[in-house]
């Protein structure tokens, strides 16, 4: 198991509401919500969520740690803020759902398959390692996620699509190569990692 | 001097030869006929967009944006920041959002800054505000209107506002679920808007349509389909990835579902550069991979 789920277990037990408070991000909101239902309503991905917010909401509350950690629901968030600007009680949804998102991958316990986990750590690594995204790796790395034969498959699918981007000049092959991106990429990356060891600390992940 | 003056965060997708590259062209070529001068914050790095919460979390997305805030405020003082893409704009002014609302969060934040020897100093009092902010707000529509001289005659526009031009921040005197500012700025330049445009302002599955294209080409398919049912030319947009979504996965869409679509998308800066008399180039329009023929003939009047 890893390091930080063995110690968020150890810290809170049996209290899931109050882990969820505590680390994710604008989780302090959890209990305002009022089950109405208008989030779940709301989203453009609503039918494809196994548990829709305001159900994960109640779960957290009822002290599902694993059904909620576990799920693939709040990976079918798309930031459109539909869920947001809608709560009637204001309650920054798109966000929570973000930082359950975030918390469970940290944890270990996020759905190892789920695409959109594999694709944000893939865009992460991205812009990490120049300042900038370089549109032409991400989508190489992205359609060969699932290894060759597979990202064969849709690279050919997206053939014709590349051929249009790269016609119109929105496409750089080239970027494959050789990629700019900001002038000193190494002192971006020390200050990302500098902030992932402060965040881990006042949170008290261990690894 | 220029009549109006703003720090300029254009965003990855307006790189060169990336995929808003065309939008980009499209607004120098807008800003310099408004008489705005874009000073681009000098090394500007990526907003971390939406889809950098999952391995980014908190501190460091904010550390990214908190970067550009200070850089600007260290070569661009006194200059609102001035965003073209809706992830950029939203990505920055969350964080400084956030940064206003937590002493710590701020602390930590300059902590970073300063440790990875960047030499500056966050205030974090920039004003971060969307192109169309600007446009709006400080130019204002009657302004707008004053350089048109070629005006957009029979072509009817829908104005696909998307998701994060709109929510959660919006702008201001509109309303999340109708927003007027994209139909006005068409009315504007002398076009037609679609008033019952029912996917004005539908999410077209933003950075999911790389991760789940299945259930985002649904979305899209909508999108479109409304924009014909609406009988609109074209769809109009204030979104990089809006524009792209819509437009490149129409091909796939009607592989998948037998459908004709060849609905041009473009961005609001290409309909007020051809009004102002621009040409195709300067308005980018040899950058739709789906041509906006109309918009086209126009320009070469």
């Amino acid at each position: 198991m890893n390091d930080n789920n063995t110690a968020m277990i150890d810290k809170y037990r049996n209290s899931f509401l109050r882990e969820v408070e505590d680390n994710v991000e604008q989780g302090e909101w959890v209990k305002m919500c009022m089950q109405c239902g208008v989030c779940s309503g709301s989203c453009p991905f609503g039918p494809h969520w196994e548990h829709p917010p305001q159900e994960l909401f109640m779960m957290i509350r009822a002290g599902k740690r694993d059904a909620v950690l576990g799920t693939e629901s709040m990976w079918m968030c798309t930031s459109c803020y539909n869920c947001v600007v809608r709560c009637p009680r204001e309650i920054p949804i798109t966000h929570i759902m973000h930082g359950l998102a975030n918390y469970a991958h940290r944890l270990g316990l996020a759905p190892k398959v789920n695409p959109t986990r594999r694709f944000a750590k893939i865009f992460w690594d991205n812009i990490s390692k120049n300042g900038r995204v370089n549109e032409t790796s991400l989508s190489i790395k992205l359609y060969f996620m699932d290894g060759y034969s597979a990202g064969v498959k849709r690279a050919v699918e997206m053939a014709n699509t590349g051929l249009g981007m790269f016609r119109t000049k929105r496409l750089n092959p080239l970027a494959l190569i050789s990629y700019k991106g900001i002038e000193n990429p190494k002192q971006l990356q020390s200050m990302l990692k500098k902030a992932r060891e402060i965040e881990g600390r006042r949170k008290g992940y261990p690894g | 001097m220029s009549k109006y003056k703003y720090s300029f965060y254009p965003g990855c997708s307006s790189e060169r030869k990336a995929s808003a590259s065309n939008y980009m062209v499209s607004v120098g070529s807008m800003c310099k006929k408004l008489d705005i001068e874009l000073n681009e914050i000098p090394d500007w790095n990526c907003c971390g967009a939406s889809i950098g919460y999952a391995e980014g979390g908190e501190l460091p997305r904010h550390v990214m944006n908190a970067r550009n805030i200070a850089l600007s405020e260290k070569h661009n003082r006194g200059q609102d920041i001035v965003a073209s893409c809706a992830a950029c704009w939203l990505g920055t002014k969350e964080t400084s959002d956030r940064l206003s609302a937590s002493e710590q969060l701020l602390a930590d934040t300059k902590d970073v800054l300063e440790e990875a020897g960047l030499n500056v100093d966050l205030k974090n009092e920039t004003p971060i505000r969307h192109m169309v902010e600007a446009l709006i707000e400080d130019v204002g529509y009657e302004e707008l209107e004053a350089p048109v001289t070629r005006p957009l005659d029979n072509i009817k526009f829908a104005g696909y506002v998307g998701c994060q031009t709109n929510r959660p921040f919006g702008i201001d005197g509109e309303s999340y679920e109708n927003p007027m500012y994209l139909d006005k700025m068409v009315e504007t330049v002398g076009g037609e808007a679609v008033t019952d445009y029912e996917k004005k302002v539908t999410c077209c599955g933003g950075a999911l349509a790389f991760s789940e294209p299945e259930k985002s080409q649904e979305q899209i398919k909508d999108i479109v389909e409304s924009a014909y049912d609406q009988g609109a030319d074209m769809i109009v947009t204030p979104c990089p990835v809006c524009q792209l979504n819509v437009e490149i996965y129409q091909e796939h869409i009607n592989r998948k579902f037998g459908t004709k679509f060849s609905m041009p998308v473009t961005y609001y800066s290409q309909l007020l550069t051809v009004s102002y008399g621009g040409s195709a180039r300067e308005a980018g329009l040899d950058g739709n991979i789906i041509k906006a023929r109309k918009l086209e003939e126009i320009a070469s009047k």
